[in-house]
């Protein structure tokens, strides 16, 4: 049986991660390879390692910064933040991750996920989408771009079942509404874009306790839950997590 | 020393970095007449089948993987060098290698209305069939392993399938044909368990293997029993 997949997201700044982690404190909790292996020791299933100041800096710590985490981890990670450019993809890939995360210059130019997927395959395409709440689309809810701040004219479901279309392998939902809210998941919208493509839907933003991840993995039907500060502030460990999950019917690797 | 076949299909830097961390020594090479002296093959690959034929036949690999096969010595074929052993895809209607009779095929169409997302990814539980493969000495049945794929292998022979998963259909996700291995997961992303699987094929090699003594594999160390 296919297993629920459970995510770590590390934000990253120049090869270094920004925000403190508890249970790393007396080792080096700037160094996102150190807290990479640790995770993947307590058997995080994969990782996401967004670089927030990528899209207006030289990306050279972040490729050197791939290419430490490749050699520490042997589980699939993918990275996001100002991949614009397929040879940002070839250069992505080639030094070690699994993944590309693509999300405001995937809007800008869709035509990217295209190209990414034909050369490299679909799964290695992965759309981040930055979606809120809004009466007046569609769906309900509208894309965002540019780590949240900007509005588009696009529909997030509209959007969603495009990317797909047009190469996307897997989408990773992020709401704006629910994110660092730590009161759960946006359980509606996840379900609505899983039920209505046919790849996998990470869902993000919102977890607080195991009890979201748990809702949103059932009810909201994503195929994984993405977290950070449940881990990196030390109230959780990634085995615990399972086991939690696991009691609960979640089906889990352990 | 193990050879890992380098022909333009996919990342093939992790499988790499695994073989590093287990201390097996290996060479990769774009170029069959530089592999023709290796003790073992592994045969990686990401993508499309029939770029991958294109591919394996102006580089010469498709003949030197067929004799490879032939001459008996160790081969382990990965996701798409696991398919593309077989004689047959429906990827792109791709005529392929040959070593092991049967097909490749594309997961069922019904899937989507029966909310089974394509390709199936994830981290999958095995089941060993006909023995199991000496390739998964020391992994726990019911270990997890990494997938990424839209088809799968469909053996004519089915006493060669040595292991299955379960994704809406029971398939085919390792195969040992004599000295032919292939396994559909990738096991260079699948933690202890991948590492534990990659030791097993290379155990000849390995001096030292203590990165792979994972939880939940009690005795991944191939080399011991040898």
């Amino acid at each position: 049986m296919l297993k629920k997949r459970i995510i770590v997201c590390l934000d990253v700044k120049d090869g270094r991660t920004t925000k403190g982690v508890k249970f790393l404190d007396n080792v080096d909790i700037g160094d996102p390879v150190v807290m990479a292996t640790e995770y993947y020791r307590q058997g995080v299933d994969e990782l996401v390692f967004y670089d927030i100041m990528a899209s207006a800096r030289d990306r050279g710590p972040t490729l050197e910064l791939i290419a430490r985490v490749a050699e520490a981890i042997h589980i699939p990670f993918c990275v996001g933040g100002g991949i614009s450019s397929v040879d940002d993809i070839r250069n992505t890939i080639l030094a070690g991750a699994e993944k590309v995360s693509i999300n405001s210059p995937a809007v800008r130019n869709p035509e990217l996920l295209t190209a990414g997927a034909n050369i490299f395959g679909a799964q290695c395409i992965v759309l981040g989408m930055d979606a809120k709440r809004d009466a007046s689309m569609k769906s309900g809810y509208r894309v965002f771009v540019n780590g949240g701040r900007v509005a588009t004219e696009l529909d997030a479901l509209e959007w969603a079942i495009r990317a797909e279309s047009l190469g996307a392998g897997e989408i990773v939902l992020n709401s704006i509404d629910a994110d660092g809210t730590r009161d759960g998941y946006e359980i509606n919208l996840t379900r609505m874009i899983s039920e209505n493509v046919g790849i996998p839907v990470v869902a993000s933003g919102g977890a607080g306790t195991v009890d979201h991840m748990a809702r949103v993995l059932g009810e909201g039907k994503a195929d994984a839950a993405l977290i950070a500060s449940m881990v990196h502030s030390g109230d959780y460990t990634i085995g615990a997590i399972k086991d939690a999950l696991a009691s609960k019917g979640v089906p889990v690797r352990r | 020393m193990t050879g890992i076949v380098d022909y333009n299909a996919g990342n093939i830097r992790s499988v790499e970095l695994a073989l590093q961390s287990l201390g097996v020594s290996y060479r990769i090479s774009k170029r069959p007449a530089e592999l023709e002296g290796m003790d073992r093959v592994i045969f990686p690959g990401v993508g499309e089948a029939r770029f991958a034929m294109k591919e394996l036949r102006s580089s010469g690999f498709d003949g030197f993987l067929r004799d490879w096969a032939a001459s008996g010595k160790p081969l382990l074929g990965v996701c798409l060098g696991s398919q593309i052993i077989f004689g047959h895809s429906e990827e792109n209607d791709t005529p392929c290698l040959g070593i092991v009779p049967g097909s490749v095929r594309r997961f069922p169409a019904d899937f989507r209305a029966r909310s089974l997302k394509v390709p199936h990814m994830g981290w999958n539980d095995i089941r060993y069939r006909n023995g199991g493969s000496p390739i998964f000495d020391g992994v726990r049945e019911g270990s997890d392993f990494y997938f990424v794929h839209s088809y799968y292998v469909d053996p004519a022979d089915p006493s060669v399938v040595s292991a299955t998963a379960n994704y809406g259909i029971d398939f085919a996700c390792a195969v040992k044909m004599g000295n032919v291995e292939a396994v559909q997961f990738h096991p260079e992303k699948s933690g202890s368990a991948g590492l534990a699987v990659l030791s097993n094929f290379c155990r000849a090699d390995i001096a030292n293997n203590a990165d792979i003594a994972g939880a939940g594999i009690a005795g991944a160390k191939g080399e011991s029993r040898a």
